[in-house]
């Protein structure tokens, strides 16, 4: 299956990577040559197999309604890039 | 005992002579920490190294052994694969996204390793996010096999499988999501298991394919993985993957006799592509199992030839998904002056993520987005099925399953780094455990050309005990766990960076 | 009418939990940013969610309370895609298999008929953090308090016509969330918001391509909008020009609207089953113990006031509206054992009295213990219905319950006949040029003479005097003036 560089550039959005024009067509050869290795599942035939998103069949557990969880934010935002008055900045969103 | 005798020791032995007072925890950290600094340079194992905070570990656990109460690991020295959270260090994943990153808690398996008294060396080099098999990925640089340094470690847990094999550190954690602990343990000929999925917590291990990941024991026996393992497992209630069942004593049967044990042996994992030394020494390893009285049993596994394919819709997917986060807001890399948000995402994402992380979001986007979906990623999961139904068939038949762990010994840096599905063809043996969601392991059966090989022995859900107990057995009648390369010593050369 | 309206209403309903659909979190309104946001809201490595029972059980209780089929095995999906105040860059959300499957809710309209809307269903999701772009010159400020916050997002069936019908039905969803239980309801708070997916068509034809105004957290704003939007799609149509499939904003303080830049459809989510998250298994027994103790809704407990309170149509619908309100009638209701004075004193002066000082039924001063006893001391004669009101008075200012203020008041009705009839005469003795009119007046204008006679014996009694014995007493004594003098 051939992508193109339409396709790919739709999928560096998606996924917000800037790729640029040196490295877009080894990404796209490369990104090609994996497909070709996926597409081998095509061949299969699947029609009535339920599909396995959990290795185990087992089911998931509840936890009880109570508050566990405290003020960390000092702690947390020292990680961070850039905050002013408790707050994480990021360049402004425009709608 | 001479000190220089002290790397040459297995974690039982460590945990027998600190329990016999021949040596203390500081000692014996010291004597790794020395070698580490001797020996990192070398082969590039470690991302950080914690000398200070090992030392006060160490003196620590010294008191606790001297007031009588303590558990067997008190003391001991160990490794955490870089992926692993540890509250206050630097916790990279092999990455530049996350070189600033320290977090604020503990994963729980290192909790787990701490609150016995273990001692945290450092945390080991890996395949940037635990996405390649050779350990070329890192944003620290490639780590080097020790048994011969123009090759590959294996990967994703290179760094942890080569520590181990330079003998700079007694057992180390790994991951595992398509063959990371089992190949590099092959490679590096060390011993290496990845538990059935849900046996061990995942919480603050950082997630690459969450359906497949887990975490496991990798050392120079199976006696000490089991030893680990003990450690490591047990249920979470943190991780709503984790599985409710009660921890088994791994040691407790270890030694039990393989007499009218059912081995299954795959044809499927016996046919071309794999190394024809390789083969030798698997099927010389299952003659040995054989005179020990195991009972060998053709068996087939029809659908491996779609575990590959669907393990690299699965594993991107998820990928895709899961490092969403990683978008410069709230930690990690932030690109410089970003002139709007989408700037500082889509510039941040590309220059925090290498080549093969990048490939691996973007074929994973492309299997879940629209019109794709169906053909992909549902597909896979149908796949996914068809392969754990072998497996459940087989193991009606047969106790485990053994093959070769790889189909070759270790190749050489920028043999494969070009060509992707190659370096994704290392792991045909090793993926489809991860997709079922089995249990497996790896312990080394041979050499060739100076290289270790492994046998990979497989076993039923939650059978963690009988693999350790084939693979015990195995290793005293044999003596390839017991070889390692001699030390190569290159001091004063800087991290080598692949390009 | 020319234009057919089609409606269809997605609303995200805030949980009442106390602590985060998949974190420890606190939920609580208000604080200071990031205060409430642990390593999982905040998508740090490897942390995993683990679900909050209690989202479950409110989720049930509202699938039950609209007639729904509870989803024995609902799973939850990803939603993938970027934006600040999504710290893990997707959305945990339920696609296939939600938590409630199609049920419906009755509305009211203006003309008295009832219309059913069918919803479609609902599903659990975790509500995103807020994002501030006005505090900041070029630079937005995130705040992820509010990020993995429990939401129940609702989706009715296109099935409302009418920007009335949508604000009826979304004042009853309002109005059942409160009751259950579930939901604070506070709007302002962002508690409930409403997303309205408006089209429009002529009589007879296929579905019309429609619009989605997002975020819209009061009803008068949900109204507005509704009203500009089908007004802007006629004009567009009748100018001969499409209504693009976009997603808009609607700003309720100047009623206009405007077109995101169209990242909904250039957004694919991408959804997926999250594989942190097993599928949740809810057993029938679990369902049946829900309903077993799900509160009474408004609509029904309305239809129980009218029937065994013998209330009207309005005090019922009032009285029932507001679930503490209407446990605060009952109780007073059930103590006095006269439920219609305690609907007039709870319609009539408390009420006046809460909505005058602000004050919620939950911090009023009156007890309902306290009211009732008043109550009951109307129906013995101890005081009249006059007097209470100073008994009122002086309760809710805090002077002590009924019969204290009673008796330091000295507010007893004077109810001996003995004592009424000397008084009535007095009266009657001393003010002869009255009593002469009476006499010679019109029988029909005699009644309104009375109130002069009655006013100076309650006068003369400091308002003791039983009113209905003056009243009865005063027209005996009349009466044997008059026939006295026809003898």
């Amino acid at each position: 299956m051939i992508i193109n560089h339409k396709e790919i550039m739709k999928l560096a959005e998606l996924a917000r990577i800037q790729l640029n024009d040196e490295t877009i067509k080894e990404t796209t050869n490369s990104i090609v040559d994996v497909l070709s290795l996926i597409n081998q599942l095509g061949a299969e035939k699947t029609i009535d197999i339920q599909p396995m998103a959990h290795p185990t069949d087992a089911f998931q557990c509840l936890r009880a309604d109570v508050v566990t969880e405290f003020d960390q934010r000092q702690i947390f935002q020292n990680l961070a890039p850039l905050t002013e008055n408790g707050l994480y900045l990021v360049p402004k969103v425009i709608d | 005992m001479s000190s220089q005798d002290i790397h040459e020791k297995t974690i039982a032995e460590i945990i027998a002579a600190l329990n016999a007072r021949e040596f203390s925890s500081v000692e014996v950290t010291r004597h790794y920490l020395d070698r580490i600094k001797k020996l990192n340079s070398a082969y590039n194992c470690f991302i950080t190294i914690c000398e200070d905070s090992a030392l006060i570990q160490a003196k620590l656990a010294d008191q606790k052994r001297a007031t009588g109460e303590f558990s067997d690991f008190c003391g001991v020295p160990i490794a955490h694969k870089d992926i692993f959270c540890t509250k206050g260090v630097r916790t990279s994943c092999g990455s530049k996204m996350l070189d600033n990153f320290v977090p604020p808690y503990d994963a729980t398996v290192v909790e787990k390793f701490s609150s016995e008294g273990a001692v945290v060396l450092g945390k080991t080099n890996m395949d940037e996010f635990a996405m390649g098999s050779s350990n070329e990925t890192s944003y620290y640089g490639a780590v080097k096999n020790p048994w011969d340094i123009r090759t590959v470690p294996g990967g994703s847990s290179g760094g942890s499988a080569a520590a181990i094999a330079a003998q700079i550190s007694p057992g180390a954690t790994g991951t595992d999501t398509g063959g990371s602990i089992r190949q590099p343990a092959a490679l590096c000929g060390i011993s290496g298991l990845k538990p059935t999925y849900g046996r061990v917590s995942r919480w603050g291990m950082i997630a690459f394919a969450s359906s497949l990941d887990q975490a496991g024991p990798m050392a120079k026996t199976a006696e000490d993985c089991a030893l680990m393992l003990k450690i490591m497992a047990g249920y979470d209630s943190k991780d709503s993957t984790s599985t409710n069942i009660i921890t088994p004593d791994y040691v407790e049967k270890i030694s039990c006799s393989v007499n009218g044990l059912k081995i299954g042996v795959p044809e499927e994992y016996f046919q071309d592509g794999l190394n024809l030394e390789t083969e030798k020494s698997v099927l010389e390893a299952l003659a040995e199992l054989e005179k020990q009285g195991a009972i060998l049993v053709p068996i087939s596994l029809p659908h491996s030839h779609l575990a590959v394919p669907a393990y690299y819709v699965i594993a991107p997917a998820e990928a895709s998904s899961n490092l969403s986060r990683f978008d410069g807001v709230r930690y990690g890399h932030r690109c410089e002056n970003p002139k709007d948000l989408n700037d500082m995402y889509t510039r941040s994402r590309a220059e925090g993520f290498g080549d093969e992380v990048k490939r691996r979001i973007l074929v994973g986007t492309y299997c879940l987005s629209a019109g794709y979906y169906d053909a992909y990623y549902r597909k896979a999961q149908q796949a996914r099925r068809l392969i754990k139904q072998d497996f459940v068939s087989a193991f009606h038949e047969v106790d485990v399953i053994i093959g070769p762990t790889c189909p070759n010994p270790a190749f050489e840096f920028g043999a494969k780094s070009n060509d992707p599905v190659e370096m994704y063809l290392e792991d045909i043996f090793t993926i489809a455990t991860n997709l079922a969601g089995l249990p497996g392991m790896s312990v080394p059966c041979g050499l060739v050309d100076e290289k270790p090989v492994g046998i990979q022995i497989i076993g039923n859900y939650f059978k963690e005990a009988l693999i350790l107990n084939v693979a015990h057995q195995y290793q005293s009648i044999t003596g390839w766990h017991q070889h390692y390369p001699k030390d190569k010593e290159i001091p004063n050369i800087s991290k080598m960076r692949l390009e | 009418m020319e234009w057919e309206t089609v409606i269809g209403l997605e609303v995200h309903v805030q949980l009442a939990t106390k602590s985060k659909i998949f974190s420890g979190s606190s939920t609580t309104f208000g604080s200071q940013p990031n205060t409430q946001a642990s390593a999982l809201d905040l998508g740090m490595p490897g942390t995993l969610p683990v679900p909050n029972e209690e989202a479950f059980r409110q989720a049930i209780m509202f699938g039950l309370a609209i007639n729904a089929k509870i989803e024995k095995c609902s799973i939850f999906e990803r939603k993938n895609y970027f934006y600040p105040d999504l710290p893990k860059g997707y959305q945990t959300t339920q696609l296939e298999k939600p938590i409630v499957g199609p049920g419906n809710i009755d509305i009211e309209l203006s003309n008295g008929t009832k219309k059913t809307i069918r919803i479609h269903h609902a599903h659990l999701e975790e509500d995103a953090g807020k994002s501030l772009h006005e505090e900041f010159q070029q630079m937005t400020g995130v705040d992820l308090n509010r990020a993995g916050t429990p939401l129940i997002e609702i989706v009715s069936e296109p099935d409302l016509s009418s920007a009335e019908e949508a604000t009826l039905f979304a004042k009853k969803l309002h109005s059942i969330v409160i009751s259950l239980g579930i939901c604070d309801g506070e709007m302002a708070q962002g508690s409930m918001r409403f997303d309205v997916n408006v089209s429009i068509r002529k009589p007879g034809e296929t579905l019309g391509t429609r619009t989605e105004t997002k975020n819209l957290n009061s009803f008068k704003f949900m109204e507005d909008a509704i009203t500009m939007e089908v007004q802007r799609q006629i004009a567009l149509i009748e100018d001969g020009k499409k209504v693009a499939q976009e997603t808009r904003l609607f700003n309720g303080e100047t009623k206009k609207s405007k077109s995101l830049r169209s990242k909904e459809e250039a957004n694919d989510y991408r959804y997926f089953p999250c594989p942190d998250l097993l599928p949740v298994v809810i057993e029938d027994q679990y369902i049946e113990e829900i309903r077993r103790t799900l509160p009474e809704l408004p609509e029904a407990k309305c239809r129980r006031f009218r029937e065994q309170y013998s209330l009207s149509n309005y005090d019922a619908d009032i009285l029932s509206s507001d679930r503490l309100l209407g446990q605060y009638f009952e109780a007073v209701a059930e103590k006095s054992g006269d439920a219609k004075i305690a609907a007039n004193w709870i319609l009539g002066e408390l009420l006046a009295r809460l909505n005058s000082t602000g004050l919620s039924i939950t911090l009023c001063p009156v007890q309902s213990e306290d009211l009732a006893e008043m109550i009951c001391r109307i129906l013995d004669n101890t005081i009249s219905g006059k007097m209470a009101k100073e008994v009122f008075d002086g309760m809710w200012k805090g002077d002590g319950n009924a019969d204290s203020i009673i008796n330091s008041r000295g507010l007893k009705q004077v109810s001996d006949s003995s004592i009424i009839e000397s008084l009535v005469i007095d009266i009657l003795q001393s003010n002869p040029t009255q009593v002469d009119d009476y006499i010679k007046a019109e029988v029909a204008k005699r009644s309104k003479m009375l109130g002069y006679f009655i006013g100076k014996i309650m006068k003369a009694s400091k308002g003791q005097a039983n009113p209905k014995q003056v009243n009865e007493i005063l027209r005996v004594q009349l009466s044997k003036l008059i026939n006295n003098i026809k003898l």
